[in-house]
């Protein structure tokens, strides 16, 4: 029989309490009474303190001075999608399997493919409407290849729709790819550090 | 009457107009910062050093609005509503001295810094501010909008909560000096300040003059929380920045009479000349309403009714009576 009392504790932590909130008062003496309590407790002034305090502090600013200042973002940010090149040949990584285009549920990735010159599928065009994109990340978790991931490049903004869908910025530009900055993994869909040591051999070697 | 008086009282007003109107918009800019310094903001930064532009660019996109009038309101009042606001305001300016009498340099021409030295002074300004509730009911009234109609009828709750406590709170430090003339209640005070002898009354005409001016703790006619902007939902542009020039020019007027009843007025304090004391007291009410705006929530419309009939009312006369048995002694 499963026990299920930390299940059905609501407590947020041993030292969780109550407020106790004072019936409200019938009788004229304890009205006039709750009156002078709240008159007199001096609250209001507790208010004008705080408040004073932290006007005369300084650099007590929480304003992120936003286009001049940015906050870093977490790694698992889902932002604007990277399509990841091989390191091996600086081939796109994707391979048309076309999942991303299946399971997204914006509808917003359109995928185009052909067999190439060796018979391989080559992807002919790949447009995700940005416009339209929800940044659900399912694409990214759903590529066989880690070739689309998001990454941390949220200021995508235009004055034109059509700026919104070219594969062309998607994928890792070659010089970058060539400097060898390409950030393979650090986005959303990214492998493990530790993920090296989670491959298990495959059948055919037993 | 003479050419030279009327010529005086013109400049009088116009270099009061100016000078208020001005203070509004200043006013603003130094609100923002304080609220934004209380609340660890910056509040303006990028317009001009320290965002002091700020105000012109906020006059500036205020006065080339378009003037919308909604479609369904009716549109005389609408149109005349804000002008109520800032006329009120202004006019209740006139029976107030702002300075002590001085010579202009050179010349032994003697300005006495007021429009027109009437002998009931603060009854005038208190009507006046009065009428000036007239423009958010107006305005709430014919805007033929759900939120500005709610404003409304809180703009008439507070002026019968509010009004009683204005005038019941100041009876007693006027029994006191025996004139109704700001001027005369400024003279009374030479040496010490009438806050000393009426606290009570003090503090209710603070709580009156909150209510009177809609700031924080009262402001039930724009409440945004609840009621969008209240009274004011359906205005923008000039309209709406005559409304604004109106309520910061009250707050001028309430801060610079209850310097004048409470605070010792324009008589010199210690070292300092009594021109730079009423300024600097005027300056620290305003900086109060700044601080009170930051720091406490707002009221419900029953509680302000509650507070100002059934605990200040009775408090203002229980001060009243004590005041006459006190004088009636001496």
């Amino acid at each position: 029989m499963m026990d299920f009392t930390n299940y059905n504790n609501r407590n947020v932590s041993a030292d969780y309490k109550y407020i106790e909130i004072d019936e409200t008062p019938t009788l004229w003496s304890d009205k006039f009474k709750r009156v002078m309590k709240r008159t007199f407790k001096g609250e209001l002034f507790v208010g004008l303190w705080v408040v004073f305090r932290e006007m005369i502090k300084r650099g007590n600013s929480h304003t992120i001075l936003y286009p001049l200042e940015k906050l870093p973002i977490s790694p698992r940010y889902r932002a604007l999608h990277e399509i990841k090149r091989l390191v091996e040949s600086g081939n796109q990584a994707c391979i048309g399997c076309g999942l991303c285009e299946k399971i997204c549920i914006a509808n917003c990735i359109q995928i185009d493919t052909k067999y190439g010159s060796k018979g391989r599928k080559v992807v002919r065009g790949y447009t995700i409407n940005l416009g339209r994109c929800i940044y659900c990340g399912y694409c990214a978790e759903v590529c066989p290849e880690l070739a689309i991931t998001h990454g941390q490049d949220y200021e995508n903004v235009s004055e034109q729709r059509a700026h919104f869908t070219s594969m062309s910025e998607l994928v890792t530009p070659m010089d970058i790819f060539k400097a060898g900055k390409q950030e393979q993994y650090p986005g959303f869909g990214a492998l493990s550090d530790n993920a090296d040591d989670n491959v298990k051999k495959t059948p055919l070697a037993y | 009457m003479e050419v030279s008086y009327i010529i005086e009282t013109i400049i009088k007003i116009i270099v009061i107009l100016t000078v208020f109107s001005a203070l509004a918009g200043i006013t603003t800019y130094f609100e923002r910062k304080v609220l934004a310094f209380m609340q660890r903001r910056l509040g303006p930064t990028h317009v001009g050093p320290v965002g002091l532009l700020q105000v012109a660019a906020d006059g500036i996109k205020l006065f080339t609005k378009e003037d919308i009038v909604p479609q369904n309101a009716v549109k005389p009042i609408f149109m005349i509503a804000p002008v109520i606001a800032a006329a009120s305001a202004f006019i209740a300016m006139a029976a107030v001295p702002f300075l002590p009498e001085f010579t202009i340099p050179f010349t032994d021409y003697v300005v006495r810094p007021i429009v027109s030295d009437i002998n009931v002074g603060v009854l005038f300004v208190m009507g006046v501010m009065a009428t000036g509730m007239y423009a958010p009911l107006l305005a709430g009234m014919a805007s033929n909008n759900k939120w500005s109609l709610l404003g409304a009828a809180r703009t008439v709750i507070q002026i019968l909560s509010f009004e009683v406590i204005t005038g019941l709170s100041l009876i007693a430090p006027l029994m006191m000096v025996g004139s109704l003339s700001l001027i005369d209640i400024n003279n009374y005070q030479d040496g010490f300040w009438l806050v000393v002898f009426q606290p009570v009354a003090f503090v209710m005409f603070m709580i009156a003059g909150y209510a009177e001016t809609n700031r924080t703790p009262f402001d039930l006619l724009e409440h945004e929380a609840e009621i969008i902007t209240g009274y004011a939902t359906e205005y923008s542009g000039i309209r709406w920045g005559l409304f604004a020039i109106g309520e910061y020019a009250n707050m001028f007027t309430v801060a610079f009479v209850t310097a004048l009843v409470f605070l010792g007025g324009f008589n010199d304090l210690w070292f300092i000349p009594g021109g730079i004391a009423i300024i600097l007291k005027v300056i620290a009410i305003i900086f109060f309403f700044m601080w009170v705006r930051a720091a406490w929530p707002h009221v419900r419309p029953d509680q302000i009714m509650w507070l100002c009939w059934k605990v200040l009312m009775p408090l203002a006369l229980v001060n009243i009576l004590i005041t006459g048995l006190v004088i009636m002694a001496i």
